[in-house]
């Protein structure tokens, strides 16, 4: 276990330096001067001498890197351009919002998808199976910018409930109900995309599951459906669905970053969309780096719990 | 995939094999998806040749009007004709996803029928690399990479999905061959002096093609999906170029008007994709040649 972990945490290391490079180099994929590119022609002396220092333009590229390193590694990541505020403090004011959509929509895939993956396994290629595998495929094709728009369409604008439509954003802080409000649309339509994934994988690794022999076992001592199901069957079969939401972790804030963009909910995604489109490249930057970050984080905490539900894994 | 961009998580599908007992027939919505991809293909090659109305000509007449006889699918917000739109937006889909997809095939597959077939240092050097490519959230990257790499254009944006979905074919490659490598077979051709051209092409290749092809179908189906979240966010093709992507995007700022300007993309989306993914589910269970039927 601990060798497995040292192992990973060294694999961590790798990547997160591999993403800080790719993170660095992304200035330098701008056409022409950084610094011009960045600031802008009309750009005060003072300006330019402030980002050279900054991204330490004026020395070699490896050595650029190192500097703009030391800086990451003391929490600044720069000052953007448009907003003068630091783009840590955007970053720390947007983060939690993406937080917040992202455990609701977890929630309530996982409540979705625990239930209909049982009753699927129960019997395969029964009527409820083929209905809920019918169902699953079609979300499946479904985009998420496809979803929100049809949901903004019928629920918003149809139906009148205009605390869910566009730019009705209201924060945790002001009034926790008319904040959960104007983030249920975005949350059910990650809850969606989610639930396809999570329904297909641990429905099929339970119908593998309910066929070992020591489901048979537990059947022969005359144990409950329910019983063979949580505690002899789900236990094993919720690794490969942990597995499932360590990957699409990914996936997931990048479609939260169109859904927010749709609702203009000020989000990292938000946030994130706005910068690209006003030239606000450390801000891009900095969002760039935290989220990959982040990510990999996450799916090495995932790591971490799969192994301790399975200690079987980091034998292998 | 719904929540879109997840290429991992297509991966993790094409390797979830579900094991029939027996060889699955096609079956009619098989050929029927088949026939719709066709079309869509045939559309978008087609589209100059085609009876179909400039899409960019702007009709100040007929401003959101609903789908009739002069327009089928109706009109957008500054008049163009929904229906011609659709079709020559399904260029711009189709040759990314195509094209792409190509560009992870060819380095991809490659590379991943070798290191299976080679083990050793090589594969295990090369497994590590994409390994740490993999564990970097390809989406974001690509929508990095794009938002700093201007000026933007086609070219570029299939090259930055291509490349990055190179991590990715190699694995579901790799991973199918090294099922078959170890077979009895693959160890006859060697002993009986084969070649390693020999056993990669004859004995290797024609039975990874399934899921291969399968891969290949499911991958369009995502970058398409990626693409249109590109477009969505203002990095993919520039208006006034139709594309589905930013097609829908323009039909959500006049969606109490016009539904038919975001219907129409939207359903022409789907229904593509729902037609990919379900041949490629469907090869994929036909071909399955488990232990099982053995």
């Amino acid at each position: 276990m601990l060798r497995y972990l040292t192992k990973r945490l060294v694999l961590l290391v790798g990547i997160v330096f591999v993403i800080s490079v790719g993170s660095f180099y992304l200035i330098h994929l701008l056409p022409g001067n950084p610094a011009t590119v960045i600031l802008g022609f009309g750009a005060t002396p003072e300006a330019r001498a402030i980002l050279y220092k900054q991204l330490g333009l004026s020395k070699p590229i490896y050595l650029q890197y190192f500097v703009w390193l030391g800086n990451i590694l003391h929490g600044n990541l720069g000052i953007s351009f448009i907003s003068q505020t630091t783009v840590a403090s955007v970053i720390r004011s947007a983060l939690p919002i993406d937080v917040e959509i992202i455990v609701i929509s977890q929630i309530m895939a996982f409540a979705a998808a625990i239930p209909t993956a049982m009753r699927s396994a129960r019997k395969p290629d029964g009527i409820v199976d083929r209905i809920l595998g019918a169902t699953s495929f079609t979300l499946l094709s479904i985009p998420p910018y496809i979803l929100i728009v049809v949901l903004v369409l019928f629920i918003s604008i149809k139906l009148g409930i205009s605390g869910t439509g566009p730019s009705a954003y209201v924060s945790l802080g002001t009034n926790w109900i008319t904040n959960l409000e104007s983030l249920s649309l975005p949350a059910f339509t990650l809850a969606i995309g989610s639930f396809v994934v999570y329904y297909r994988v641990l429905r099929s690794d339970l119908i593998a599951t309910l066929q070992e022999e020591f489901i048979t076992m537990a059947r022969s001592k005359g144990l409950s459906q329910r019983r063979i199901m949580w505690r002899h069957a789900f236990r094993p079969s919720s690794v490969a669905l942990l597995g499932a939401a360590s990957v699409n972790i990914g996936g997931l804030l990048a479609a939260g970053f169109i859904v927010q963009y749709l609702l203009q909910i000020p989000g990292l995604g938000y946030t994130l969309i706005m910068a690209i489109n006003e030239s606000d490249f450390l801000v891009v930057q900095g969002i760039v780096l935290t989220v990959s970050v982040l990510v990999v984080a996450i799916n090495f905490f995932f790591d971490f719990v799969i192994n301790v539900v399975d200690p079987r894994i980091s034998r292998e | 995939m719904s929540n879109f961009g997840g290429i991992e998580e297509v991966a993790e599908l094409a390797l979830m094999v579900e094991k029939p007992e027996k060889s699955e027939p096609l079956g009619l919505f098989f050929w029927i998806c088949v026939f719709w991809v066709g079309l869509n293909i045939f559309g978008a090659i087609f589209a100059n040749v085609l009876p179909l109305q400039n899409p960019l000509y702007e009709n100040f007449n007929a401003i959101n009007a609903a789908p009739g006889l002069h327009h089928l699918f109706g009109t957008d917000d500054l008049g163009r004709d929904i229906l011609s739109r659709v079709v020559y937006g399904s260029r711009i889909s189709i040759t990314v996803g195509l094209g792409a997809i190509l560009i992870g095939y060819g380095v991809g597959a490659p590379l991943g029928m070798l290191a299976a077939y080679r083990r050793s240092r090589f594969d295990a050097i090369l497994t590590t690399v994409m390994y740490l490519l993999l564990a970097f959230p390809a989406i974001i990257a690509v929508i990095a990479i794009l938002s700093f790499w201007t000026p933007r254009s086609l070219f570029k944006i299939i090259v930055v999905i291509g490349v990055a979905s190179i991590p990715l074919v190699y694995r579901v490659i790799r991973t199918a061959t090294l099922n078959v490598a170890t077979k009895d077979y693959v160890i006859a051709a060697k002993v009986q002096g084969a070649t390693d051209r020999r056993i990669l092409m004859k004995e290797l290749l024609p039975n990874i093609a399934p899921i291969a092809l399968s891969f290949f179908l499911i991958g369009v189906a995502t970058i398409i999906v990626l693409e249109g979240a590109l477009a969505f966010l203002g990095l993919s093709v520039n208006p006034p170029t139709p594309s589905w992507g930013n097609m829908i995007n323009e039909a959500r700022t006049v969606l109490s008007q016009n539904i038919w300007l975001a219907l129409f993309p939207s359903l022409a989306m789907c229904l593509f994709l729902i037609a990919l993914n379900f041949i490629g589910d469907r090869i994929r269970s036909h071909f399955d040649v488990t232990e099982v039927k053995l």
